[in-house]
């Protein structure tokens, strides 16, 4: 995936109409002209705020990806539906054929 | 307001049917529910009068945001996309409370996908608060938060993220525990940033507080991420010593709330506590570090709600078409927001700079509370730097909402547990809450703190 569509500058961070049309498409969200616009600015914003973080030292620390201290949390390989039935979960589905779930063409 | 104990001597029929009456009338004017699990909360009631189901909580009602899944009606976790869907399983906290005989009465309003701090981002509308009809609930538990200080139920179920129970605890005088990461199953729980994402409860006092968290705390085999269930009940330890966090009590913290922190302060101290001033030089750094690490977590989590499986999915002619329109269509801007921001900061060109930068900075941000923590029982501050703002006041300007944040992030981001409870009213007559923070399992402790104070304030 390319992020060059992504102009960028530390410190004085932009984003542009297209750079929102970019994390739009990543985010798998279509949006409307005017919501594009609204969101340029937004994000211009939140990203500059976010941006201050650059200023701290973190050199030699180890990144925290989780505070449990848990590790290789294990179980037993086999299937476990959980007490939910397919069909249960088939009937939220929002288009169904038999026991699959339709959605429109792919290709 | 009802505590807990006072359901016990009457009928449950009675008990749901008044909680139910109730919740219509106030629904009216406040917005604190969603809907309403009438026939359900009916039934169990019938069944806990003829002995079928019985428990410490046999008859007593209670609300749940609308991001636990329930039988009985919708889960929409006040989003458009979630509208119509009707869970197939129940929450574990729900199934343990319900073990115990509670009544689910409804399911409260919140920030659509629990983004937000007011419980205006909800695609049903505000809610109001409790105390003033002019003022946001706060967020994004904001429905919980109401329902229990306008006691329609003696406690109600939240999930915090970042504050999400803590700070409409503040905003609506009740007691509010966000409890140590992991004490409590997230399974049947609508998923915002896994890596902090808890789940706690709202109560009137300190003691109602210790019950819920006892019969919903443990081990879940549907959640890896829990721990052994640690919550006990236990007697407050005298002589403590309590640091209050003085970059909490800056200019920028409005002045009544800061007087409301240090008259809380002063009971302790007249309890036979110390306080004293503690800095936590990375708070200035740390709301940045939310805003990074927990968009990135939603923008993954939410990447499931895409018309496909579930939910509502818009008209499209492709499958790209009708993942963008169902996404576009179901989300409020809020969540565009964050799943952009989250797409940003995980992007392969910044990857280095945001994310693993935030998850440096959030050990920087452990290794400053541990450190406190190693002389210290507790930390105290205040839960938002202001009490409960207008409607429409922060709406329109992200930053300023998120600001509201900066006092209640610290604990989200550490996984340590963190209450509000009521330290005061504003010279407006609005609830003011105080923090108390604590090392890891240190639930109890808090709790058995701020109920030994209840009564004086």
């Amino acid at each position: 995936m390319t992020d060059e569509a992504i102009a960028y500058n530390r410190g004085m961070t932009q984003i542009s109409t297209d750079d929102v049309r970019h994390l739009a498409q990543l985010s798998s969200l279509q949006l409307s002209d005017n919501e594009t616009t609204d969101l340029q600015h937004d994000l211009e914003r939140i990203i500059s705020y976010i941006e201050q973080l650059s200023e701290l030292n973190t050199d030699g620390v180890e990144p925290t990806y989780q505070v449990t201290d848990l590790e290789n949390v294990w179980r037993t390989d086999t299937i476990d539906d959980y007490g939910i039935g397919r069909d249960a979960l088939l009937a939220i589905a929002p288009e169904r054929v038999g026991n699959q779930i339709k959605v429109p063409k792919v290709l | 307001m009802s505590k807990i104990s006072d359901f016990s001597s009457t009928s449950a029929r009675q008990s749901v049917e008044l909680a139910i009456q109730r919740a219509k009338e106030a629904n009216e004017t406040y917005n604190f529910a969603i809907s309403l699990t009438e026939a359900r909360a009916l039934e169990r009631a019938g069944k806990v009068e003829s002995g079928e189901i019985t428990g410490r909580l046999a008859g007593v009602p209670f609300i749940a945001k609308d991001n636990f899944l329930t039988f009985g009606g919708t889960t929409t976790a006040a989003s458009k996309i979630l509208s119509n869907f009707e869970a197939p399983l129940q929450a574990t906290a729900i199934e343990k409370l319900e073990a115990e005989g509670a009544i689910c009465i409804g399911k409260a309003n919140l920030d659509a996908f629990a983004h937000g701090g007011s419980t205006e981002n909800s695609a049903y509308g505000p809610t109001k608060n409790a105390h003033d009809q002019t003022k946001v609930a706060g967020g994004s538990s904001g429905g919980s938060a109401v329902s229990v200080a306008l006691d329609i139920v003696p406690f109600a179920l939240g999930s915090d993220t970042g504050g999400s129970i803590r700070q409409p605890a503040s905003f609506n005088g009740v007691v509010g525990i966000k409890p140590t990461y992991g004490t409590v199953s997230r399974y049947g729980v609508v998923a915002m940033a896994s890596s902090t994402d808890v789940i706690g409860a709202f109560t009137t006092d300190s003691t109602d507080a210790e019950l819920v968290m006892s019969i919903i705390a443990g081990k879940d085999a549907k959640d890896m991420t829990t721990i052994d269930d640690f919550f006990a009940p236990e007697a407050v330890k005298p002589g403590q010593k309590i640091g209050l966090i003085k970059e909490f009590m800056t200019d920028d913290v409005d002045p009544e709330v800061r007087a409301a922190t240090l008259a809380y302060a002063e009971k302790l101290k007249a309890a036979g506590h110390t306080v004293s001033e503690v800095s936590l030089p990375i708070v200035k750094y740390t709301l940045a570090m939310y805003y990074i690490i927990v968009p990135a977590e939603i923008s993954s989590n939410l990447g499931r709600y895409d018309g496909i499986r579930y939910g509502k999915r818009a008209e499209a002619g492709s499958l790209s078409e009708l993942y963008g329109k169902s996404r576009d269509e179901g989300f409020m801007t809020e969540n565009k927001r964050r799943i952009m921001i989250g797409s940003f900061v995980l992007s392969s060109g910044y990857f280095d700079a945001y994310y693993l930068q935030a998850q440096k900075a959030r050990t920087l941000l452990i290794n400053e509370l541990n450190e406190l923590f190693g002389q210290y029982d507790a930390l105290i501050g205040p839960v938002a730097p202001t009490p409960a703002f207008a409607l429409g006041e922060n709406s329109s300007d992200p930053i300023k909402m998120y600001l509201a944040d900066v006092m209640t992030v610290p604990a989200s981001l550490a996984g340590v547990p963190a209450i509000s409870v009521p330290a005061g009213v504003s010279s407006t007559g609005l609830p003011i809450g105080v923090q108390l923070i604590g090392q890891r399992r240190s639930d109890a402790a808090l709790l058995a703190l701020s109920g030994s104070l209840e009564g004086s304030i």
